[in-house]
């Protein structure tokens, strides 16, 4: 099922969206989450449109059209998107208009966009894509279904397929989240994430895109060779089992991984599977990434994008090194799971 | 790239019935669900008839053993009843376990019904209020989590959301997982409980009916919204050996019109595409379809491009067309499971259902829909029509074996 | 006579958010769908709100707008017919 990523957009809490940047500056946040670096909207939407898209659906079509460009891509074969909760700043609009004004005087605008495929369906229509659209909405892994589809479809001879990961991090989303124990009830610091005890994570939001073929270019980043997922697994063992069956079933072993890009988010609940799986990979530099993109249900696409860049830069930012081994990025392992209950891997490899 | 997908399976629950047969027996009795609304508390409740199911969240929780309501949502409680019945009637209730079986499940509202009535509490920044547990419910992907659970699923699950076409995609990734190879079986459709977000959102779209549903009537009103789950189990033809086959699914398609957000085109032409590119790949010609389980959802706009491109495709041979929506309502992410349910009872009991409350043909239409039940009929191919907000539209045609 | 045009105007770049448009910028004459200002259905629907809101006017069948906002004069012209 091997593809190629062959073009990235990718709209986070760093400068990510300008490709020929790779985490030179690093911007941080103290308190407990980190919000997009937005690009000029209207370099990429026509004013008319854009008055009535919200910041998600904003992202979402200029990633899908940096995206697009950088693989020079005009109409790509297909259109999938992964979000945990959607266009959350739209849904919760109307949702509290709705409450406050006792179900009188509201407007239509919210409540069309509060679908999770709005952005799927205006990245569409922005660009007259008529073919194949979809959405998923799983949780932890709603990146990964849109990316297993996507490599499904390259496999059916579908070509250029935009797949990608989206979620937002609104106030009230914040303050909700907060009240069933997802962030750190005392303020850190960002970069501090990987060092911080307390239970909890810290926010994030994102909106990145990615272009993937079954055929290289020139620009094409790293190859995806392998993805999987799997849900609750019994104990720390069977994690470590699932890795391994995953690589040997490519023919791999730990020590053949140069670089694993794992999902660490800081919390003490949960946090601790990485590092048992981290273990089998003595001789691999070790990575993380939520200190720069908090946490969200499709943060692993900053995973994925972490990877790719690294493949394709063979360099390994120093922001991001949980190690001191050095090597040379040719085979990267991500490594994800949300709560311990939904987990990912995938398997890139240079190009 | 060659295997034959199957479906063996049927679960639904709806205002029209707590199960298939139930179900099967309003359909034959033109016994619609559309009632006033007497569980959801709106203010819309004097002039928008719903279609709800009959149950209250406690008797749902009751009927399918869920021991803790609080924290599960109605769209969850919906979808286990109906992916329960699927996979008792398809006789794999007990291999559930097997990480070759997944579970594909679509909504477009997952728990809005239960956040809609404490979101004040959920949002409030002195840490007050009760019913938190309905937080992590929420979102979309809880509801199908929730589900296997239930069903003691361990394998690849999916959840969907491309409106109201959602379940309908959940056949069509559900056919695909297995001509990869990487699954056997998989319980696939929808689930989406009524609620006031909803009723609202659609009501300031001016789409909802202040009476009962008339879909390609010519002076239609809209929509009236329902509630629901509907599944299918389909298995690749190794795994469907020597078991009952409700139907084959030979052919299917999704597109996007990319026309506008909320509305189609009046020609139809993303309908039209989804249509005739799910009859080439079922490598059928339009008089072949005996039956279409239309979207229809009697809105303006929607009942004139689907039926124009039902035109194009069809000629002068329009096969018999009904919308069942107007016995369940549109039951949004469920309603291309529980569409596809009565599909595939349409090709098992040889029955063409009706479109009840038909006023008056479209004057832009040469057909008019089925209004009288049609039984002892051979049916050999059904298409089944499913189209969303974003443009997003599929079809799926289910031939019998 | 012209305070409620004017008024119709900045009313309508809030309901509609059209932030690079100030009142100036729209001719009372001038068609608000189409070719004039670019609105579309979303935002007939979203001025039918706003006639309720602001001047207590409700519209039911939404097929009325299309008469009704062709321009801020026939918005100004219906709203002082039913309130005469």
């Amino acid at each position: 099922m091997k593809v190629y990523i062959n073009g990235i957009g990718n709209i986070s809490p760093q400068e990510t969206w300008d490709n020929t940047k790779f985490l030179k500056e690093v911007v941080s946040s103290d308190d407990n989450r980190l919000l997009c670096v937005e690009p000029v909207y209207k370099e990429y939407i026509s004013p008319i449109k854009l008055r009535r898209m919200s910041k998600i659906i904003k992202r979402g079509i200029a990633s899908a059209l940096i995206a697009l460009k950088d693989a020079n891509v005009e109409n790509p074969g297909a259109i999938i998107t992964g979000t945990g909760w959607g266009c959350w700043a739209d849904t919760e609009k109307f949702l509290l208009t709705m409450i406050e004004q006792g179900e009188e005087q509201l407007t239509p605008t919210a409540f069309m966009q509060s679908t999770h495929n709005t952005v799927s369906g205006q990245i569409a229509i922005s660009i007259k894509c008529h073919n194949y659209n979809s959405t998923y909405a799983h949780r932890g892994v709603s990146f990964e279904r849109s990316l297993q589809d996507g490599m499904m479809l390259c496999l059916e001879g579908n070509k250029n397929v935009l797949v990608g990961g989206f979620d937002e991090c609104t106030d009230n989303f914040f303050t909700m989240l907060g009240r069933v124990g997802a962030w750190k009830k005392k303020t850190i610091n960002s970069l501090d994430l990987f060092n911080d005890s307390q239970e909890g994570s810290i926010g994030g939001e994102a909106s990145i895109a990615f272009i993937i073929d079954s055929n290289k270019t020139d620009n094409s980043y790293a190859s995806i060779d392998a993805m999987t997922t799997f849900y609750k697994p019994d104990s720390d063992e069977q994690v470590n089992e699932k890795v391994n069956e995953f690589l040997s079933s490519y023919n791999l072993s730990p020590s053949d991984i140069d670089v694993v890009v794992s999902g660490n988010n800081g919390d003490s609940k949960s946090d601790a599977i990485y590092n048992v799986v981290l273990q089998e990979f003595p001789e691999a530099t070790h990575t993380g990434f939520k200190h720069l993109c908090g946490q969200f249900d499709t943060s692993t696409a900053f995973g994925t994008w972490l990877a790719a860049k690294m493949l394709k830069t063979q360099s390994i930012p120093s922001v991001v090194k949980l190690n001191d081994v050095n090597k040379v990025p040719s085979k990267v392992l991500v490594v994800n799971h949300q709560n311990k209950e939904n987990y990912s891997l995938q398997l890139l490899s240079k190009c | 790239m060659s295997t034959r997908v199957f479906v063996t399976g049927l679960g639904t629950i709806s205002s029209i019935g707590n199960n298939v047969e139930e179900s099967y027996q309003s359909l034959v009795n033109s016994k619609k669900g559309i009632a006033p609304m007497t569980r959801l508390d709106s203010k819309h409740k004097v002039n928008r008839p719903i279609a709800e199911v009959n149950l209250t969240n406690e008797e749902l929780a009751n009927f399918v053993n869920v021991k803790t309501l609080e924290g599960c949502s109605r769209t969850s409680l919906l979808g286990i009843v109906a992916a329960r019945e699927a996979a008792v009637d398809a006789g794999i209730i007990n291999e559930l376990s097997s990480e070759r079986i997944g579970l594909i499940s679509a909504t477009t509202v997952g728990g809005m019904g239960e956040t809609e009535l404490h979101y004040r509490n959920f949002i409030d920044e002195n840490g007050q209020g009760a019913h938190l547990d309905y937080i992590n419910s929420h979102d979309c992907g809880e509801s199908t989590q929730r589900i296997a659970d239930e069903l003691g699923m361990k394998g690849y699950q999916n959840t969907i959301n491309t409106a109201c076409s959602s379940s309908a995609n959940a056949i069509l990734l559900g056919s695909r997982l297995i001509k990869h190879g990487i699954l056997d079986k998989v319980i696939v459709g929808g689930t989406d409980a009524l609620c006031k977000f909803t009723v609202n959102g659609f009501n300031t779209l001016m789409i909802l009916s202040d009476k009962d549903t008339t879909p390609f009537s010519a002076h239609r009103k809209g929509l009236n919204l329902g509630e629901g789950a509907g599944f299918v189990v389909i298995e690749s033809e190794e795994s469907a050996k020597a078991k009952k086959i409700y139907s084959e699914v030979t052919g299917y398609a999704n597109g996007c019109e990319a026309f506008h957000q909320t509305a189609s085109s009046p020609e139809g032409d993303g309908a039209y595409q989804v249509m005739t590119e799910a009859l080439t790949f079922a490598g059928l010609k339009s008089g072949d379809i005996d039956y279409i389980n239309a979207h229809g959802t009697a809105t303006e706009i929607n009942d004139l491009s689907e039926g124009t491109a039902i035109q194009r495709v069809f000629g002068d041979n329009v096969p018999k067309v009904s919308s069942t929506k107007s016995f369940t309502g549109h039951t949004l992410g469920a309603s291309g499971g529980i569409e596809a349910v009565f599909s595939n009872l349409a090709i098992d009991r040889k029955t063409i259902f009706p479109n009840l409350s038909f006023e008056e043909q479209m004057p832009e239409l040469n057909f008019k829909p089925q209004t009288d039940v049609i039984q002892d009929v051979e049916i050999t191919n059904v298409l089944s029509n499913a189209f969303g907000f974003g443009g997003n539209n599929s079809a799926v045609i289910f031939s019998k074996v | 006579m012209a305070e409620l045009e004017e008024e119709l105007k900045s009313q309508i770049i809030e309901s509609l958010n059209l932030e690079d448009i100030e009142i100036g910028d729209i001719e009372t004459d001038a068609p608000l769908f189409g070719a004039g200002l670019g609105l579309d259905s979303i935002d007939a629907l979203e001025l039918i709100v706003m006639l309720e809101k602001f001047h207590g006017i409700k519209i039911d069948d939404p097929s009325q707008g299309k008469d009704i906002f062709e321009s801020i004069k026939t918005m100004a012209e219906f709203i002082r017919a039913q309130k005469a």
